[in-house]
């Protein structure tokens, strides 16, 4: 016989009330579908995995899933994350956020936990908006975009996030978007197997707000977007900047080594418990 | 915690936390430089790795309560310290341990605010902040240090407090405590009375991570050991999962007081000088009640009767022990390095059965034993 | 043969499924839930699944068929 429902949903807390609470063809639930199948694959107990979000749509995820989840404060998932990990080291961390959250309110701890390097795998949801508070600009909201606290137009230039992470010295840097699942998939589990700070930028529509503002009316629209403009790291090194305006660069960005906090910190602990 | 001593040390009171804070079983620091609180952050990073525990630096106070907090989750005893600038910022996580229960101790080395305010000078001027600095109603528990060897044994006493009953616990520790040196002597570990957390007794399919289990206060696993649940600033039902329901809201709310309120009775703790035979009695707390208790003996020696109490708990507020106080004698003096944030608490505790004078000074130097003299001698009457 | 369950009471109806459905196996009903109509022409290939916001596709592969084809997964 076969089964009749997917190893996915053994990771779902029945004990929630389905349906999730984002929107129609929000591209959160597919990206938490996508961490859910590699963690299953790369093999991590429940117990060992701890979720942890701050404030907004995409941190709403942790509730969901039978892990070990913390939904902490906006923009300081990462502050919280970093106790975690230090206390217990066998942990597996994840961080999971949204744009305004790690960007704007949390951008000081995104920079100084990938300087820092403490093995912590975050993943931003970039829905270039403010999904929960009704459609406010947000970080990465492109320019002239018109949202409800830029009525008039936005008047800002994005941050590129991954850009901003790999500068501040992330380890593992990548980007992708929910429509190339397939390649999200195979992120994920880079990062969660790289030792140190990773951080997976996911584009991912939010049909009732970034879409409404961008002019693209349903979330198939969108994720056709998603296809269209994005442009893989190998072939946008033979672009140039006037050609690759407007597209998303989507692959591994980054992948180096550094010093890891937490290992470190683990060395000098033994030396001085010796002593 | 009395009895047999070992030896006199000379340490500074911001070492003493430091010692007390290991000796209570911390093995979690984060922080961030800022005076008068620095030296803390600085011991413990010396002392930490020695007792197999992790001091962090973190990018600023926000993110220092964030670590202790998840420190804390996944089984850490955890602390930080700061001053007021700093103290500002940790509100925010400040009111997330209220709500997620999550013990920690913060210290506030307190100087003159507000603002910058003046970095290397005392004050007092934190008191209503440590109960209220954090948005929404909630319970706190304030301590408050007058010495280098109560910052020792209060430290020790915020974390049995914090794990007792799942919550933030605040040490307000003033400039002046926090940078004088006096000979003390610590007792021997095995002599202290440490507390822990309430553990799971129940296999983690039948524990209820924030169910009512009679004491107010929900045991309390660690990330990784088996009970996976899910911890959240919203309001939240006994599963942990956010609700809106007015009577799962209502039910927590209660719980959250109740578990400290139902305990007012073992949350007196003061100090009494002089006080069987007192007319007058001098209420003060921190570096105050150095000063206070010096006035009160050069009182007594010119024939007033009057008598001192040094407060160690600032919030709850001991209304017992107050209300005592205010039917005992005719006149109280509160002194405080601050416009009157423990007076007004004094006066709203007395039913008109008692005179309140009060003392405040804010131009960032002590009270004098002298200043708190002549004001005896003038309301004593 | 490849079994596709879909759970209606978590569909919201967002059509990314319908949409991006390589071989058009998905169509939707008159309440625009994904429904097939022809199961042969599903190749497994299990993009419906992922892309579902909701959880509410779940593909399950005949044995003989996964040993059958490896490829058809891709």
């Amino acid at each position: 016989m076969k089964e009749s429902s997917h190893f996915v949903h053994k990771y779902l807390r029945s004990s929630k009330r389905f349906p999730h609470i984002w929107c129609a063809g929000c591209g959160i639930g597919i990206f938490m579908q996508a961490l859910i199948r590699v963690i299953d694959k790369i093999g991590y107990s429940k117990d060992e995995v701890v979720l942890v979000s701050g404030i907004g749509c995409s941190s709403r995820l942790p509730v969901y899933v039978d892990f070990n989840t913390l939904h902490a404060t906006h923009g300081r998932a990462l502050t919280f994350a970093t106790g975690v990990k230090l206390a217990n080291p066998r942990l597996k961390v994840i961080t999971i956020m949204g744009d305004g959250d790690a960007a704007s309110i949390g951008g000081n701890h995104l920079i100084h936990a990938a300087r820092r390097n403490v093995e912590i795998v975050s993943f931003v949801i970039n829905n270039q908006v403010y999904g929960m508070t009704g459609g406010q600009s947000s970080p990465t909201t492109p320019y002239g975009l018109k949202t409800t606290s830029a009525p008039y137009g936005n008047l800002e230039a994005p941050f590129d996030i991954s850009r901003l992470v790999e500068a501040a010295g992330a380890v593992f840097v990548g980007r992708t978007t929910v429509y190339h699942t397939p390649q999200l998939e195979r992120l994920i589990e880079k990062s969660l197997k790289k030792d140190g700070f990773s951080m997976v930028e996911v584009l991912a529509q939010c049909v009732t707000y970034s879409g409404r503002w961008m002019g693209l009316a349903s979330p198939v629209e969108m994720m056709a977007w998603q296809r269209d403009n994005a442009i893989t790291v190998e072939k946008a090194a033979e672009m140039n900047e006037t050609e690759l305006a407007g597209k998303v660069v989507i692959g591994v960005l980054v992948d180096r080594e550094r010093p890891i906090y937490d290992k470190e910190y683990g060395k000098l602990a033994r030396e001085k418990l010796k002593v | 915690m009395k009895s047999r001593k070992q030896s006199q040390v000379l340490l500074q009171g911001n070492e003493a936390c430091v010692r007390g804070a290991i000796a209570a079983g911390c093995r979690f620091y984060a922080g961030y430089p800022i005076t008068p609180a620095t030296e803390i952050m600085e011991y413990m990073a010396r002392q930490l790795p020695e007792a197999g525990g992790v001091c962090i630096q973190m990018e600023d106070e926000i993110a220092s309560m964030g670590a202790i907090i998840g420190a804390s989750l996944a089984g850490s005893k955890s602390m930080t310290a700061t001053s007021g600038p700093g103290f500002s910022l940790m509100q925010e996580h400040i009111g997330y341990a209220c709500m997620a229960e999550v013990p920690c101790v913060v210290v506030d080395v307190m100087r003159a605010g507000p603002s910058t305010g003046l970095p290397t000078q005392a004050a007092q001027g934190d008191v209503m902040q440590a109960r209220w600095g954090t948005h929404g109603d909630h319970s706190i528990i304030v301590l408050a240090p007058s010495s280098v060897y109560e910052f020792y044994e209060l430290t020790i006493q915020a974390f049995n407090l914090a794990e007792r009953y799942r919550t933030p616990t605040i040490l307000l520790a003033d400039e002046i405590v926090g940078h004088m040196r006096e000979g003390v002597s610590l007792p021997p570990q095995g002599e202290l009375e440490i507390e822990n957390r309430p553990r799971p007794t129940v296999p983690p399919e039948w524990h209820v991570p924030y169910g009512d289990p009679g004491t107010g206060v929900p045991p309390m696993p660690a990330f990784g050991e088996g009970y996976r649940y899910h911890v959240t600033g919203l309001h939240h039902d006994v599963r942990g999962y956010p609700t809106t329901r007015p009577d799962e809201v209502q039910a927590l709310m209660r719980r959250l007081f109740s578990k400290i309120s139902n305990d007012f009775e073992r949350l007196q703790w003061c100090d009494s000088y002089f006080t069987e035979d007192a007319e007058m009695t001098v209420i003060a707390y921190g570096c105050v009640a150095r000063a206070g208790l010096q006035a009160v003996k050069e009182a007594r020696q010119k024939g007033l009767k009057v008598g001192l109490v040094k407060l160690k708990i600032l919030w709850p507020f001991m209304r017992r022990t107050i209300t005592g106080i205010t039917e005992s004698s005719r006149v109280i003096l509160v002194p405080e390095m601050n416009v009157g944030q423990i007076s007004r608490e004094v006066k709203r505790v007395n039913q008109g059965s008692c005179e309140i004078a009060t003392l405040n000074k804010i131009d960032g130097t002590a009270i004098t034993p002298g200043e708190i003299l002549s004001k005896i001698e003038e309301v004593y009457r | 043969m490849t079994r596709v369950d879909i759970y209606r009471g978590w569909c919201k109806k967002c059509g990314i499924c319908i949409a991006f459905c390589p071989k058009e196996t998905l169509v939707a009903d008159k309440d625009s839930v994904p429904t097939i109509t022809d199961l042969e022409s599903c190749t497994g290939c299990r993009l419906c699944e992922m892309r579902c916001p909701d959880f509410a596709i779940v593909v399950t592969k005949d044995e003989k068929q996964k040993t059958k084809s490896g490829s058809a997964a891709g």
